[in-house]
């Protein structure tokens, strides 16, 4: 039996522990309101762009444009994309997995593979396998535009100049509060097809005049694209990681309550016995000087 | 009054404007152009400018930096990287980052640095147009 005193402290701890994660489950879910807002702004802006996408594609000859040009696949790069920060749950490790998996997957075809790290959790996790080209730590929470851009741009010379000849996205997908899944996406080159999917709906306004040519615009808004594509995976993966991050402290925050329940009935069993030996004592002392 | 347009700005942060307007003028890739209710389908590219828009005779200016425009069926939508209103605009900001990028500008052009030069060149461009709006904003 642990004496009383230990019992004590224990519960005193796994109170503080708690607070903490009680705390942190606040915090999470305050980031969450303003991520979740941030995505729902860039939602209409990238619907947006999507349905000018499909309109452009339409109406020029493809596979013109060295970022749509499909190359025989030597080498590919994968972007990861995971939060700076642990204790959210197994939202992090789901996405090292499936990248995993699909290095694995890549590599039983003969491809080469290295990998381009957005978040320290997936940084640090690939180091030692020699194929991080690239890391971006300490984005997640505060990254703008311009965070997206940059890396996009460095993904985008990497492809251009033949260093990878396929580009993949693995990050995590925002499905609700409750639920969010790793997903990977193709990247580069871009393919015509899924940019025209909303192409049916927008074709009916006839021909556009284009002010520069089809062409030139393509060169300004592809990149843009890139961006866009960067900048949206980002948001879901901030997303889903505040998510995730609230309910593992939820269910923390429900171990330490259990957790206490069971100490304090340890406490006040503890706190019986000694009670009784006490007046076992007495009593026995009591009998003796009769 | 004829028939209106609509205008839509939007930025990755959202939906800056959204109105019905008379007549807008944008920095497009080829210098400004105007558009007025029923212009043909249109799309080009934007460059970092000022952004004006009439309705009736109340004129509002906004800062653009880079993005494309689509106009079709009397709807106008700018998609842009950033918006931001004359109102908004910190002046003496913009003059400090405006005398950053000439100096970064006469820098880079003193050592041919190709790529630091097009930057120093986007940022005093920047500058420019925000000092623009904001004194548009200002007697109004």
């Amino acid at each position: 039996m642990p004496s009383l005193k230990d019992v004590k402290t224990k519960i005193g701890g796994v109170k503080k522990t708690s607070q903490i994660t009680k705390a942190m489950n606040m915090v999470a879910a305050a980031k969450l309101r303003g991520a979740q807002q941030k995505m729902e702004d860039f939602r209409s802006y990238a619907e947006k762009f999507n349905a000018a996408m499909g309109n452009l594609s339409s109406a020029m000859d493809s596979g013109a444009f060295p970022l749509m040009e499909k190359r025989e696949v030597k080498t590919v790069e994968i972007l990861v994309v995971t939060s700076d920060r642990g204790l959210c749950g197994s939202f992090n490790s789901n996405i090292l997995k499936m990248t995993e998996k699909l290095i694995a997957r890549l590599e039983g075809e003969g491809k080469k593979v290295t990998l381009v790290c957005v978040g320290k959790k997936s940084a640090s996790y690939f180091r030692k396998t020699g194929k991080v080209r690239q890391r971006y730590l300490d984005l997640m929470g505060t990254f703008q535009m311009f965070n997206a851009r940059a890396i996009a741009q460095d993904i985008a010379g990497n492809f251009l100049t033949g260093e990878s000849d396929e580009v993949r996205i693995v990050y995590g997908k925002f499905k609700s509060v409750a639920v969010q899944r790793p997903a990977e996406q193709m990247f580069l080159p871009i393919q015509p097809d899924a940019v025209a999917a909303t192409e049916a709906t927008s074709s009916a306004a006839g021909a556009y005049i284009y002010e520069p040519s089809t062409e030139e615009i393509m060169e300004v808004l592809l990149p843009l694209y890139m961006n866009v594509m960067v900048y949206h995976a980002m948001l879901e993966v901030s997303a889903s990681e505040h998510a995730a991050r609230m309910s593992a402290m939820d269910n923390a925050t429900n171990a330490c309550k259990d957790i206490i329940h069971s100490l304090t009935l340890i406490y006040n069993k503890a706190r019986q016995a000694g009670i009784t030996a006490e007046l076992m004592d007495i009593v026995g002392g009591a009998e003796a000087l009769k | 009054m004829a028939e209106k347009l609509k205008l839509e700005v939007v930025t990755p942060k959202g939906a800056v404007v959204s109105k019905e307007v008379d007549i807008v003028t944008a920095p497009g890739y080829g210098g400004e152009f105007g558009v007025l209710a029923n212009h043909a389908p249109f799309l080009s590219t934007i460059k970092t400018g000022v952004l004006t828009y009439k309705t009736g005779a109340q004129e509002e200016t906004l800062m653009v930096s880079g993005g494309f425009c689509e106009v079709s069926n009397n709807k106008l939508t700018f998609l842009v990287e950033s918006a931001e209103r004359g109102a908004d605009i910190d002046v003496e900001r913009a003059m400090r980052s405006k005398e950053r990028a000439e100096k970064r500008l006469a820098e880079a052009q003193a050592q041919k640095e190709k790529f630091d030069r097009a930057r120093a060149e986007a940022a005093l461009q920047r500058a420019l147009s925000r000092l623009k709006v904001a004194e548009r904003h200002k007697p109004s």
